[in-house]
């Protein structure tokens, strides 16, 4: 299988072959904790390519326009711009350490009627901000109880509606995810849609609630659906049926009989995150040992492919990787434990047209392309 | 009746006994409950969002470690267990008990 990923929006085939393109970062053993990458993401129209750290810094890179006397430089990343964003602080008067991390970007419409943005640092609150207005905030979901021993699930992410900007979903570490129309009340505690997948009673153990908690939601570019991602699945869900996803397609199902050291070592608290390729026919996220999972929803083929320096020469083709579960390992595949825990790659994006993906490995960003690109 | 009740018994070993070997996640809950067993039996939330919770920053107060530090005067200030994992209502986070913080005013390498 030479690559799953249906392609961005050109007439793209469904066999892609990708390829190595670029890596950013130091080649460091020891990786400062500032320089570890929290979050990656395109601009709208896919020239700029932001990343955040947890020391509060911000890298803007921007694409190479054609430039006829350095034809190799055409479609690379280069750096634009860099900032430190954000500074760890102390409130006193609260006692909180405010940390710098950047836990996500967001960038703005050049042109939109849209003036607001979500907030949900909290587990337990969503506020929304006029960008006008920066010393108060509508609360719209407080799931905070009176007796904090009776919080039994908390909020794991939020996003707005591509399209409807009265809409929001946001999910929880319980595994439901409930749609909220602004519209309807100022107070969204109370949901428009509750989406949950029915359990299996007989198939539950310490763990469901933890894998069953969703790290990250996303809505498709057409607005049509939203995808989760909880500890070793990614699901599709139609947001016209609450009852059930459309899709599921395992991550890494071999984790399973893991979960009691990934338990121990605080890994099955990892918060992967999953994107949308520009015409939502293929799906990413991230697994351990520097992998990445593309699922392609129109063939149902899957790939796994591995960001590492030793792989990474110019327009070197990516090869599939597979891991051996269990029984006699293959040439070629990794065993499960044999998998480095601390490699995860938590964080991808995909360029909203091409097929151009962006990978964050703890504090290196690799960057591939199709060949045909 | 009483000649069922041991059939009964052995039956519901059976499957316990089935369900580790069919289900790895039953076999992985089995291994975690041998290790710890008292998991579970605390009241109030899960341990699952206990343990999520606690990941968290120590917060140090500056009022409450100078109170506590004007009434003991000539003593010394209760510190953290050996096993840090329970922050209780006694231990005052000091100011050594927390990370060293500086602000990163060093260009992100991704940008060298």
């Amino acid at each position: 299988m030479a690559g799953a990923g249906g392609g961005g929006c050109p007439a793209g085939g469904n066999d892609l072959q990708w390829c190595f393109s670029q890596v950013k970062g130091a080649v460091d053993e020891d990786v400062a904790e500032a320089d570890v990458i929290s979050t990656v993401e395109f601009s709208h129209s896919g020239d700029l390519l932001a990343t955040g750290d947890k020391g509060g810094r911000v890298v803007i890179f921007q694409r190479e326009q054609e430039n006829k006397s350095r034809p190799h430089s055409r479609g690379e990343y280069n750096v634009y711009s860099t900032f430190q964003s954000h500074e760890p602080e102390f409130d006193y008067l609260k006692s909180l350490e405010i940390e710098e991390k950047i836990n996500k970007i967001r960038w703005l419409p050049r042109q939109s009627a849209a003036r607001f943005l979500l907030s949900t640092n909290d587990d337990l609150r969503i506020n929304l901000w006029h960008l006008e207005i920066t010393d108060r905030s509508f609360n719209i979901v407080d799931i905070k109880p009176a007796n904090m021993e009776e919080l039994t699930e908390v909020i794991t992410a939020a996003e707005f509606h591509p399209h409807q900007c009265n809409v929001l979903v946001y999910s929880s570490s319980k595994g439901t995810i409930r749609l909220c129309d602004m519209r309807s009340s100022a107070l969204c505690d109370r949901h428009s849609k509750f989406f949950e997948e029915p359990e299996d009673p007989s198939s539950r153990s310490f763990f469901s609630e933890i894998i069953s908690s969703v790290s990250d939601v996303k809505f498709s570019h057409s607005g049509r659906y939203m995808m989760t991602r909880d500890y070793l699945s990614v699901k599709v869900w139609d947001l016209n049926m609450e009852s059930r996803p459309v899709e599921t397609h395992q991550v890494h199902e071999y984790l399973r009989s893991k979960l009691c050291s990934l338990y121990e070592n605080d890994c099955i608290f990892d918060k992967f995150e999953c994107c949308w390729n520009g015409c939502d026919s293929a799906i990413m996220t991230g697994s351990y040992n520097n992998f990445f999972r593309m699922f392609d929803r129109t063939t149902w083929r899957d790939v796994t492919l591995e960001a590492s320096r030793e792989n990474s020469k110019p327009r070197a083709s990516l090869k599939p990787r597979r891991v051996c579960a269990g029984g006699k390992r293959k040439k070629d595949e990794v065993s499960v434990d044999s998998l480095d825990f601390s490699k995860k790659i938590l964080h991808t994006a995909w360029h909203p047209a091409e097929n151009i993906i962006a990978v964050a490995a703890t504090n290196n960003l690799y960057i591939f392309q199709d060949k045909a690109n | 009746m009483s000649a069922e009740v041991p059939e009964a018994a052995s039956a519901e070993e059976q499957k316990e006994m089935e369900d580790k070997v069919t289900s790895p996640e039953k076999a992985e809950e089995a291994k975690l409950k041998a290790r710890y067993p008292h998991l579970g039996q605390k009241p109030g939330g899960s341990d699952f969002l206990r343990k999520r919770l606690q990941k968290g920053q120590k917060y140090f107060d500056s009022g409450d470690y100078n109170m506590a530090k004007a009434k003991m005067k000539n003593k010394q200030l209760p510190t953290a267990a050996p096993d840090k994992t329970e922050v209780t209502g006694d231990h005052i986070p000091t100011p050594q008990d927390l990370p060293q913080r500086k602000p990163s005013l060093v260009t992100s390498k991704l940008a060298g």
